[in-house]
């Protein structure tokens, strides 16, 4: 089964504090593979070093099989590798339209054209529409600003600017932070559309949600990997229970 | 939710987008306006016998185009130069030292123009882009010093009483420096800088640099890769720029380091806010406002820097959009 994704001895120092310990992964194609842990784990720290936002002291990423250690951000990008941010992370102002059209330039490889006007290119607006549709979200939200977004809609619009192109990889850091239960539910439904489709790594604190869409688990505390496995297995691993899960149980 | 009528079928939503682009068609229109009173100025204002205001017009013009350049940066990239006056300066000293040659061929002197500016801005946006804010312009200020004390230690080419040019650029049998046609020709130059912006920011270009400017992670997110488009938006700008030195070496027939001082750099910057920061028409309109404060103010009081700062804040606390912000209810 060849690897979408393999984390080899990842380290990284802030300081003094040792953020990621010694991390390894293998995330085989197609998997929908979750990463728990308490605040300050290092999940975050983590993502930022796969998707080439921060650079680890020393360890391997490799994508398909392909060292991406050294290389920019937009070059993963450009591999077919999509985040979105435990932060929301858009153009604020500038429209839904635009911030999707972005992503629709990226992935089609033919943007900076001094000359074509976005605003009136039927196919982009159109291909724009299409990519909300795909989140549930009406086409008539394209022209309106993101900062007058709610903040649920823009969790659902970074989530549907991560899935354009179709990536091969994609990292979703905690797509429900803030969001109402009913919400929730909706994003829930979203990513169990992706399973099998693409390989995600999902960072997510609501359990509910971890524990029916993942496939297999890494369980991380203070930067370390304390278990890997099925949600089977985790719920009922000792180590984690004691680690993480003991806390809210 | 539903998701049956498609988004264009459907009115436009009265949001604050729809009165953004209610603006910016505005803005449009009256670059229209403005080109055609522009082409009508000097008829008229000889019909008066007032040639002089001609000649005020025209350097507002050569002030716009280079004001129109550095509002580029900054109205789509969000790149605040304090060093863009230096572009100025070397398409100046371009034109000069050829005329100074012997060599007063207008393509020679333009490709050199283009040349230089070009190379400069690639080799100082190489270095200046790395940096962010207020780094970005102590760097880009650090580079147009350079340059200035270059130009003024070369005493071969005036020092710092600057470089008389005796020849204007000759296009075949064309003299640039013709007075009554030298208006048009800037004319010209301004409008297709003018409308080259307006097409520009809505461009696949123009949406990048906005995008880069507003939240650079999300752009490196998507793929792309800030830095490489901001360069190329600063070599733009700085050959326009450049050509705008060009002009006004054709113009008035001289060049000084002054035209690449810091301070000239700050009254191109004045210029863009007063008018208006990432709207076509606000380069023109702050270049006019501009020169016309200089002359009348100027003609009071030796302290006529006083008032254009008063007037200056006045702008930035009560028209956050400069002047034609004011007139076309725009906001950024
Ligand atoms: N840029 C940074 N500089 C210094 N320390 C940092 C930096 N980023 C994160 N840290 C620290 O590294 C540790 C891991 O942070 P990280 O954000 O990766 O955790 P997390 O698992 O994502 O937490 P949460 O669940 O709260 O999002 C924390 O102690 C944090 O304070
Ligand atoms: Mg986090």
């Amino acid at each position: 089964m060849s690897l979408a994704l393999e984390v080899r001895d990842l380290n990284k120092f802030f300081g003094g504090l040792h953020a990621t310990r010694n991390v390894s992964m293998a995330v085989p194609k197609g998997e929908l593979h979750a990463v728990i842990g308490p605040n300050g784990a290092g999940k975050t720290t983590l993502i930022s070093q796969l998707f080439g936002e921060l650079r680890p002291n020393s360890g391997q990423v490799l994508v398909d099989g392909r060292d991406v250690t050294h290389r920019p951000v937009h070059e993963r990008a450009g591999l077919g590798m999509a985040r979105s941010f435990q932060i929301t992370t858009l153009v604020r102002d500038l429209s839904v339209g635009e911030n999707v059209i972005l992503a629709l330039l990226a992935r089609r490889g033919h943007a900076g054209r001094f000359w074509r006007r976005v605003d009136r290119n039927a196919e982009l607006q159109d291909a724009a529409g299409l990519a909300l549709a795909r989140i549930g979200m009406d086409p008539s939200h394209l022209p309106r600003r993101v900062s007058d977004l709610s903040h649920g809609e823009q969790r659902l619009l970074e989530l549907a600017i991560a899935l354009v192109g179709e990536p091969s990889l994609i990292l979703l850091d905690e797509p429900m932070a803030g969001l109402g239960s009913e919400e929730s539910r909706a994003m829930t439904r979203l990513l169990a559309q992706l399973k099998g489709k693409t390989t995600v790594l999902l960072v997510e604190h609501d359990m509910e949600a971890v524990f029916e869409l993942a496939d297999r688990l890494t369980v991380l505390v203070r930067g370390e990997v304390v278990a890997v496995g099925t949600p089977d297995q985790i719920r009922n691993d000792e180590r984690v229970r004691e680690a993480y899960l003991g806390e809210d149980a | 939710m539903p998701n049956t009528i498609p988004a264009r079928a459907r009115p436009a939503m009265l949001t604050s987008r729809a009165v953004q682009a209610r603006a910016a068609d505005r803005d449009l229109v009256a670059a229209f306006v403005l080109l055609a009173l522009l082409a009508a100025t000097p008829l008229v204002l000889s019909a008066f016998g007032q040639e002089f205001w001609t000649d005020v017009v025209l350097r507002a013009m050569i002030l716009a185009i280079a004001a129109a350049s550095l509002n580029f940066l900054i109205g789509l990239g969000g790149l605040v130069s304090l060093g863009h006056a230096a572009f100025l300066g070397i398409g100046g000293y371009a034109t000069g030292i050829l005329a100074d040659f012997d060599i007063d061929n207008g393509f020679i002197q333009l490709a050199a123009v283009l040349g230089a500016s070009a190379l400069f801005a690639l080799v100082t946006g190489m270095v200046a882009l790395r940096t962010k804010g207020v780094h970005f312009i102590m760097i880009t200020l650090a580079f147009a010093q350079m340059v200035y004390f270059t130009m003024i230690g070369l005493r071969q080419f005036g020092g710092d009483d600057g470089l008389t040019i005796n020849y204007t650029s000759m296009f075949g049998g064309f003299d640039l420096g013709r007075k009554d046609t030298l208006y048009y020709v800037v004319l010209a130059v301004l409008a297709v800088v003018m409308l080259g912006y307006a097409r520009l920011r809505k461009s696949d270009f123009g949406l990048l640099l906005k995008a880069a400017k507003g939240n650079e992670r999300r752009v490196s997110a998507v793929g792309f890769d800030p830095y490489r488009y901001r360069l190329a938006a600063y070599v733009v700008a700085g050959m326009t720029c450049a050509l705008a030195g060009f002009l006004d070496a054709n113009f008035t027939s001289f060049v000084t380091p002054g035209s690449m001082s810091w301070i000239t750099s700050a009254e191109l910057i004045f210029i863009v806010i007063v008018g208006g920061v990432a709207t076509i028409c606000g380069p023109i309109v702050g270049a006019l406002v501009f020169l016309l404060i200089e002359e009348i103010m100027g003609g009071v009081t030796v302290y006529w820097h006083f008032w254009f700062g008063l007037f200056l804040i006045a702008i930035v606390l009560f028209a956050r959009n400069g002047l034609v912000g004011l007139l076309t209810g725009g906001r950024r």
